[in-house]
């Protein structure tokens, strides 16, 4: 199914452009030929099987990744040249919690308060908000998954980016922990969002636009409104 | 950069702490090491320049350990991704890194050196011969960390981690290995401690600030994509 024509006006500024994106893992093409305007404020939800360049695409924005081909410009400056720029502007909650383990919660976000230039306070504020206050000084290897999601949220948001890269971020939280996070990452925060899903109709439901990847490549790019719940379920067949 | 040098180093204290791995590791192989070299050599004591080229052999052989677990904790559970999503100068790491590696190396030297003394080494040493070991042991320490953590920056991004660490440190610490050797075979003479020669020190210094500007040239490039 080849990608439907680019039909949207982008009235506000483009907080993520990218033209002809690509990367390879050695012979492995991850992503190839992905061209998008996300203007600031938007949710772009980006679905497709495992392994179709989903977390390659959030890895590139966050400036972990090098594109082969193609161009990536986040808040306007150019990947991976000005990625000194964008460091600190984005965050990133990807598979890997990047937290410590033997760390307590309070550590480890203390750790990244400190990299980021963040006042302490923030981090207070934060374990309240993700429910893990009362926790906030035992070692992370003795939390649960969702636990662990929530303290992983609470490290992504700490900088107040305006930029975040969601992978999958309610995977392994209940709805009591779905529900404390949402103010944090959901659509109401008014960030600029990028978020993987393997929910349909969930996914449709807070992005303005949907990107359908299939081995790495553009399979489906539309405003979520004109998108079915068919239609993704198509990229996974 | 001081301030994410701060909590990097921090945080690497911390959990070597709470969760000790490198210097008890390191600590137990070089005293291990010196048994084996006790029955090895079949000599009850040794001196000169066989006694350098002992202390010099485990300790390199102990900060293998070290260097291979360097940066493990990081690559398992992310912490090289959420310190190179942050906004500070990449070098912050290598200063970390190494500062913490250098660390490990004097903790593991307070139980190697006096176990050395103890279980191998003829000549009594002085308090002067005490000091003056203890100096070339902090030059040595320094060339050590550095290049331990440049090794242990590529090595921990291979599957052959512990076959790397060994392969690639060892060759480029030669030039320490040698003024080591040159340096410390007068403390352990048996005619009594003699003057340290200064132009192995001088050497010593020579490397870590060679390998020091290398280092800070080459860091960014390794823990980048």
């Amino acid at each position: 199914m080849p990608p439907r024509p680019w039909p949207v006006t982008v009235a506000a500024p483009a907080a993520i452009e990218l033209e002809g994106l690509t990367r390879r893992y050695g012979e492995r093409v991850a992503l190839a030929g992905v061209t998008l305007a996300l203007p600031a404020g938007a949710t772009l939800v980006v679905f497709g099987p495992n392994g179709a360049g989903k977390s390659t695409l959030l890895r590139i924005l966050a400036t972990l990744l090098r594109q082969h081909a193609g161009t990536a410009r986040v808040l306007g400056h150019a990947l991976p040249d000005e990625g000194w720029a964008v460091r600190g502007q984005v965050g990133l909650l990807g598979h890997e919690p990047l937290v410590y383990r033997d760390l307590t919660a309070r550590e480890n976000l203390r750790f990244h308060a400190r990299l980021h230039g963040v006042d302490l306070e923030r981090v207070e504020e934060l374990l309240d908000r993700v429910g893990l206050a009362r926790r906030a000084d035992d070692k992370v290897h003795t939390y649960s998954r969702g636990m662990v999601q929530r303290l992983a949220v609470a490290r992504a948001v700490l900088h107040d980016p305006a930029v975040l890269l969601l992978d999958e971020p309610r995977a392994s939280l209940d709805p009591a922990g779905a529900e404390l996070v949402e103010p944090l990452i959901g659509a109401a925060g008014g960030r600029t969002r990028v978020i993987t899903s393997h929910d349909p109709a969930g996914g449709l439901a807070e992005a303005d636009i949907a990107l359908g990847l299939r081995a790495g490549r553009p399979a489906l790019l539309a405003p979520a409104g004109e998108v079915d719940s068919a239609e993704i379920g198509a990229l996974y067949r | 950069m001081r301030r994410a040098v701060g909590a990097l180093l921090r945080k690497e204290l911390r959990l070597e702490l709470r969760a000790p791995q490198s210097v008890p590791a390191m600590a137990l192989f070089s005293v291990t090491t010196l048994v084996l070299f006790h029955f090895a050599l079949q000599r009850g004591e040794v001196d000169g320049d066989l006694a350098a080229g002992v202390l010099c052999v485990t300790l390199l052989f102990a900060a293998m350990l070290g260097v291979s677990r360097l940066f493990v904790a990081d690559r398992e559970e992310g912490g090289l991704d959420g310190f190179l999503l942050a906004p500070v100068d990449r070098t912050a790491l290598l200063v970390a890194k190494a500062v913490a590696l250098g660390a490990f190396l004097v903790a593991v030297e307070c139980v190697l050196v006096p176990a050395f003394v103890f279980l191998l080494l003829g000549p009594a040493l002085d308090a002067a011969a005490f000091a003056r070991l203890a100096l070339v042991l902090l030059l040595v320490d320094a060339g050590v960390a550095v290049v331990g953590t440049l090794v242990g920056a590529i090595a921990v991004q291979t599957r052959a981690r512990d076959l790397l660490v060994p392969l690639l440190a060892l060759p480029l610490l030669m030039p320490v290995v040698i003024a080591l050797a040159k340096a410390t075979t007068p403390l352990f003479l048996a005619a009594g401690a003699g003057s340290l020669p200064v132009r192995w020190l001088g050497i010593l210094a020579l490397y870590d600030l060679v390998f020091g500007l290398l280092a800070y040239g080459l860091f960014d490039f390794l823990v980048e994509d």
